[in-house]
């Protein structure tokens, strides 16, 4: 074997190494985190977490049950009316969508894909805070849409367009009227995506801690009252996470776990209809 | 896509009916855009460009500049691109080049769920864990025998603007890894089959071809990681330090311009408030224009390789 040859079979494996190195140390911080949230969280995960609500510094024992209920609180809350309009966005998007006026929701769409989340905290404070004069979860799910609502809008109409034109015709041809071939042929072929896209959004949010910042402001007690302060699981780890306290510390870990738990179900469950399907 | 069918009032009412919340989300974001505009005319109307030079941040005095975040969040951000352009697109030629078939799905899977841990969570393991491990292992020991040179001088606290960008490449990789491997999917079979059967190895190979082809869309890749890292907030937060202070050292604390937003945001009023608000009027166009380029870039890259050039 020549020595250029055997040069260029050396330098081909040593590139081969260092890409695989890349790939591993891409992911190694992925299992970092795994493994931190379920050696510190785990050491403090009992049921008390998921039924009380904190307790003071130095107190021990406490839970995180209200930042739990209004996590599920305001997540329905903005679902409630985001997936909604999303879907019907999507729907125009990819069915009706030509023109310049169509052009400008997408532009639009595509913008709010890539504002910075505080921004829409902000958006949230002025529109709500501002208004009612105090921090509300109302304002909140205000803010939370604004992320929400684009990603919905775009996987819905992308979905839509997965659904074969010869579908539509077949269903036109039958007779059918074209807003129920939209309604139960269109949407319903792609439905299963449609509800990933929407779970995967859902996913997001819940893990979405700036936009709440300043709008639904967090809460030591229960708060039934929607235009009132919340508790949200994403806060409390922020809060806990940045005081002084031990114990606190602990806590952050433990919700944190929680938390992850049930984005990661979640993200499991969006990918398993999607798998189903194809 | 689907075709007119004459008249029917119920189809022309569904239309209509659907028009109406496509032009509600439009309304959203132009409404989101004005009042940003109208809440920081204050505060762009007594500072105007002098907001973004002077690096004054005094509540007590009323003088607000947003000089020392602009330039964290920057600082931040290009040292993440710096650390995760490399590793992304490290990881995606191999989960697309040399990867065994059953490797590449798990791989590119677990990338994926990089980008769904959410950012509070990233800040929590900053604070606990990444920042001690850079304190202690490479911030100190640089410190100690390189600090002469600017750019690594201490004194080190741990929370810093390195801090900051290590962890902020970490939640970018996954965007940047994704965008890459789209990319370098889009590089016509038949070149690379050309480079092997000349009898170039797999690396010459990726070296020509992928270099031929894949450089504009990775860097469109590029920017568009840096949009995420631009407007990154709580993991930022949580890790850069908070002290609003321009300086050279990649050791000192720093902040950035979510950040203030995110400290300040809840007890600020006036003059302070508006300030803040001009913060984000400015990272949301500064957001936007990146987020544009990338597009731009992007689709000029798939609409060349749908040419097959």
């Amino acid at each position: 074997m020549g020595t250029i040859a055997f040069r260029r079979k050396a330098v081909d494996r040593a590139m081969k190494w260092a890409f695989s190195l890349c790939a591993f140390l891409v992911i190694l911080p992925l299992f970092l985190v795994f493994f931190d949230l379920l050696i510190k969280g785990g050491k403090e995960l009992r049921w008390t977490l998921l039924t009380d609500l904190p307790h003071p510094v130095g107190e021990p024992g406490g839970g995180i049950a209200n930042g739990i209920a209004g996590t599920f609180v305001i997540t329905l809350l903005t679902m409630a009316w985001s997936v909604p309009v999303a879907v019907m966005c999507g729907i125009y998007l990819a069915e009706y969508g030509r023109g310049k006026f169509a052009s400008a929701v997408r532009f639009a769409v595509d913008t709010l894909t890539g504002v910075p989340s505080i921004i829409m905290g902000i958006f949230g404070y002025i529109l709500i805070v501002l208004p009612m004069k105090r921090f509300s979860a109302w304002a909140g799910a205000a803010a939370l849409s604004m992320i929400f609502i684009p990603v919905v809008v775009r996987t819905t109409e992308d979905m839509l367009r997965t659904v074969p034109t010869t579908v539509r015709e077949a269903a036109l041809a039958l007779g059918i009227e074209q807003w129920k071939t939209t309604l139960y042929i269109t949407v319903r072929t792609a439905s299963a995506g449609i509800l990933t896209g929407i779970l995967l959004a859902m996913a997001r949010i819940i893990g979405e801690t700036a936009p709440l910042l300043f709008t639904t402001l967090g809460n030591q007690f229960w708060q039934t009252r929607l235009d009132q302060p919340m508790a949200a699981m994403p806060l409390q780890v922020f809060s806990y996470a940045i005081s002084p306290y031990e114990d606190w510390h602990d806590k952050a870990w433990a919700g944190a776990l929680v938390l992850i738990t049930m984005v990661l179900l979640i993200n499991i469950v969006a990918r398993y209809l999607t798998r189903e399907k194809r | 896509m689907a075709t007119r069918t004459g008249s029917n009032p119920k189809d022309l009412a569904f239309e209509k009916a659907s028009a109406v919340f496509a032009f509600a989300v439009l309304a959203l974001t132009v409404l989101l855009f004005a009042v940003l505009l109208r809440e920081s005319m204050p505060a762009l109307r007594k500072f105007g460009v002098r907001f973004l030079v002077s690096g004054t941040w005094d509540p007590v005095a009323d003088q607000y500049g947003a000089l020392p975040f602009i330039y964290g969040t920057l600082l931040s951000s290009f040292l993440a691109i710096l650390i995760a352009v490399p590793l992304s697109v490290g990881a995606a030629i191999f989960i697309n080049e040399f990867a065994p078939q059953w490797l590449k799905k798990p791989v590119s899977f677990l990338a994926e769920l990089l980008a769904a841990i959410p950012s509070v969570i990233y800040g929590l393991w900053g604070i606990f864990v990444l920042v001690p491990i850079l304190r202690d292992y490479l911030m100190k020991p640089v410190a100690k025998y390189l600090g002469w040179i600017p750019l690594f001088k201490g004194p080190v606290y741990g929370p810093s603007v390195l801090a900051a960008g290590w962890l902020l490449s970490i939640m970018i990789v996954p965007f940047i890894l994704s965008v890459s491997r789209e990319v370098m999917a889009t590089v016509p079979q038949r070149q690379k089959e050309a480079v092997l059967s000349l009898g170039g190895t797999r690396w010459e190979m990726i070296r020509i071809v992928i270099g031929q082809h894949c450089i504009p869309g990775i860097f469109g890749a590029t920017v568009l990681g840096l949009g995420r890292a631009l407007g990154e907030t709580m993991a930022v937060t949580m890790v850069i330090g908070n002290r609003p202070e321009v300086f050279l050292s990649l050791f000192q604390q720093g902040y950035s311009m979510a950040a203030v937003i995110a400290n300040e945001f809840a007890e600020a009023g006036g003059l302070q408030l508006s300030s803040l608000i001009l913060i984000g009027l400015l990272l949301f166009l500064v957001t936007l224009v990146v987020n544009l380029a990338a597009k731009w870039i992007l689709t000029k890259m798939v609409a060349r390789a749908s040419r097959g050039i």
